[in-house]
């Protein structure tokens, strides 16, 4: 757990980040959604104190993150930032061993956990451990600064604008990694962003901020129901507002009794995707299946539709 | 086939090096003016028309558009010839039993000599040959100038007859030479990289204490030498054991302080240079993944900058051994003895040699380190990003 107790920074007479107050807890994904300049990236550097608040307290599992030194914090906390920042002089292998080796890991153990890990991203040790970053493409580099930043097997991972620099296949690729990997190791995520898609996709929470203020601090559906100003509400963009709110859920979520002709969509696909393929092949219904490939009812597009309507408060 | 443009320039200057320059001089003794020998009268029947031939057809090959490996075979052959055969000459022209006859290269000689250390030097860049290999070359060139005067094949040439007077003398100040030259490399790398990250850090002492080594740089090396008379003289008057570890205000003490205060600025500015390369993404990730300020500064920024700073050291090492040479004008020792004995005598055999190993060594100097920066950046292509 993660208590962010009225955290202010301010740089002599400017205030970036104005008496924030949030909880994160344990084994979720907490995204912080700006524009430039709204304080997120400074709040999640409070936290791993590669900057000291000017007023406030952060405490990780209860202890406050001041009573070790900095760089000793830093070692337990993962760190992965824009354009990987890989260290260009150290090989693959070196660059994801960087954090067990300040630990003092022997090198059994390090060697293992390598390759253990560029197995988990889908690259072979025995290629990829020697290759310098600048051999491989943008989204291997950033698969390698996740690693590096899970090498020490950190209960919390910060990650800054991770995806930022990709293209919107690889994108989506790796934003379905960092989901699995989650879910595989359980770990505490803070991830910052300025893509409200992003944010809905990834966090299980959301906090906008702007100006150095926390606006709202909500799990997507609630942000997308009852966004708590003007300003949240245009970061979710009024006109995509119900797609947005269908694909937080499964399609095995809306499945009504019933059949349907035609190919069948996976239960843990999102709803809006669902629809989508209503709306695209004209058709009034879909037959869904569930992992095995059994038929368990139809989605329709009238029931979808009831449920893309806002919420009652 | 078409012609080569550097080959057009090559051959120009190869023909009127043969033509209308002299290939050797010949002079009674060390100091009377010479005669100039054309390359045909300067060596014997036979080894004049195959220098010619080896000439001609070095000149040929670089004249039109041949293969590098080519080019490079034949001008290296172009210059063992020459070199082999200038030893000849002077066993040539040298009446028997004369020892007081001095005959040394000419310009045509010296002219050929660089016509195909041009040829040479552009077929090795179009090779794009490996550091190892250019060591390698360096190598075997310096093996191949050993064994020529361990033949003794050049010891009737004036310059060697020089040497042969001053054996002794010879080689203790090139050991000064070489003492001043890495001595004041050292002390200035000692000082200067942590100054330079220094400056790194802070902003403020960055544009102090670069405009002060820069003022220090633009002083010529004679007036330094003047204005550290005092302070070292000094220094040794008053300061206990001083004067015992060899200060004094002429000598090696101020040649050193000067070679020393000249090299701060290239070890500095380069550090300063390599450190603000470094990418910005790698200094957050060093602290973001808990590095300790000690651990970034060894871990990431000094590998990271290390090749730029190399280059300082590069940059230092050969204008410390041109300027060590100065150091004989106030008592300090190294090749400029010679140099300044010869100017002083008007023996331009003797002024050669102070010069040519000052040359040798400062060329050497710059292909080794050249080697090493290439070598120190093996992730230097950052083509993808």
């Amino acid at each position: 757990m993660i208590e962010i107790e009225n955290i202010t920074k301010r740089y002599g007479a400017v205030t970036v980040v104005n008496d924030v107050s949030l909880v994160v807890q344990p084994r979720t994904i907490t995204v912080i959604v700006g524009t430039s300049g709204s304080g997120k990236t400074t709040l999640m550097r409070m936290i791993n104190r590669l900057v000291e608040p000017t007023a406030g307290v952060i405490k990780l599992d209860g202890e406050d993150n001041r009573t070790l030194p900095g760089y000793e914090l830093r070692r337990r906390i993962g760190y992965a930032i824009q354009g990987h920042g890989l260290f260009p002089h150290r090989t693959v292998a070196q660059n994801i061993a960087v954090v067990p080796e300040l630990l003092g890991w022997d090198k059994a153990k390090i060697d293992a956990r390598v390759r253990e890990l560029l197995a988990l991203f889908q690259l072979d040790p025995e290629t990829f451990g020697p290759r310098y970053p600048h051999e491989l493409s943008g989204g291997q580099q950033q698969r390698i600064g996740v690693a590096r930043a899970l090498a020490a097997e950190p209960n919390v991972l910060l990650m800054d604008e991770p995806f930022g620099a990709l293209d919107p296949v690889i994108r989506s690729k790796a934003q379905e990694d960092l989901l699995a990997i989650q879910k595989r190791f359980g770990t505490t995520i803070i991830l910052v962003t300025h893509d409200m898609e992003e944010a809905i996709h990834l966090g299980h929470k959301i906090a906008v901020m702007d100006g150095g203020n926390l606006l709202q601090y909500a799990t997507p559906a609630e942000i997308l129901a009852n966004p708590a100003t003007d300003f949240v509400a245009t970061l979710v963009g009024t006109g995509d507002r119900p797609f947005r709110f269908l694909s937080l859920s499964p399609a095995g979520d809306a499945v009504e009794p019933g059949t349907a002709e035609g190919e069948a969509i996976p239960a843990s696909a999102t709803q809006r995707d669902a629809l989508a393929e209503l709306l695209w092949s004209g058709r009034p219904a879909l037959p869904v299946v569930n992992e095995a490939g059994k038929a368990i009812g139809r989605v329709t597009v009238d029931g979808l539709v009831k449920r893309a309507s806002r919420p009652a408060a | 086939m078409r012609l080569d443009k550097l080959g057009v320039a090559i051959a120009l200057i190869a023909g009127y090096a043969v033509a209308a320059a002299p290939f050797a001089t010949f002079r009674a003794n060390r100091i009377v003016a010479g005669e100039p020998q054309t390359l045909l009268a300067a060596l014997p029947s036979w080894a004049g028309p195959t220098l010619l031939a080896v000439i001609a057809a070095a000149v040929l090959i670089g004249l039109f558009r041949t293969p590098s490996t080519l080019r490079l075979a034949a001008s290296f052959a172009a210059l063992a010839a020459l070199l082999l055969l200038i030893g000849t000459a002077a066993d040539h022209l040298t009446p028997p039993g004369n020892t007081y006859a001095r005959v040394s290269p000419a310009s045509g000689f010296w002219l050929l000599l660089f016509a195909f250390a041009l040829l040479a030097a552009d077929a090795l860049t179009r090779l794009r040959p490996t550091p190892p290999f250019r060591i390698l070359v360096l190598v075997l060139a310096g093996a191949f100038l050993g064994f020529v005067l361990f033949t003794g094949s050049w010891d009737k040439l004036s310059i060697l007859k020089e040497y042969s007077a001053r054996a002794d003398s010879f080689w203790a100040e090139a050991s000064k030479h070489v003492t001043l030259a890495l001595g004041s490399l050292a002390a200035a790398v000692i000082v200067g990289i942590p100054l330079g990250v220094l400056c790194h850090r802070v902003q403020k002492l960055r544009a102090v204490v670069l405009n002060v080594l820069n003022i220090v740089q633009t002083i010529p090396s004679i007036a330094l030498f003047g204005i550290l008379i005092a302070p070292l003289g000094w220094i040794a008057a008053h300061v206990p054991g001083a004067a015992e570890i060899g200060i004094k205000g002429i000598g090696m003490a101020p040649a050193f302080v000067a070679l020393f205060l000249y090299s701060l600025l290239p070890v500095v500015a380069n550090t300063v240079v390599g450190l603000a390369g470094v990418p910005p993404q790698a200094n957050d990730a060093a602290r973001g993944v808990g590095m300790t300020e000690w651990q970034r500064l060894f871990r990431v920024e000094f590998p990271l900058a290390f090749p730029v700073i190399l280059t300082g050291v590069r940059i230092v090492l050969v204008q410390n051994i041109g300027l060590a040479t100065i150091a004989a004008l106030i008592g300090g020792g190294g090749f400029g003895v010679f140099v300044f004995q010869g100017i002083g005598q008007t023996a331009m055999d003797l002024v050669l040699l102070g010069a040519v190993p000052t040359v040798l060594l400062a060329f050497a100097a710059a292909i080794i380190l050249d080697a090493a920066v290439e070598l120190s950046s093996p992730f230097h292509s950052r083509t993808s990003a």
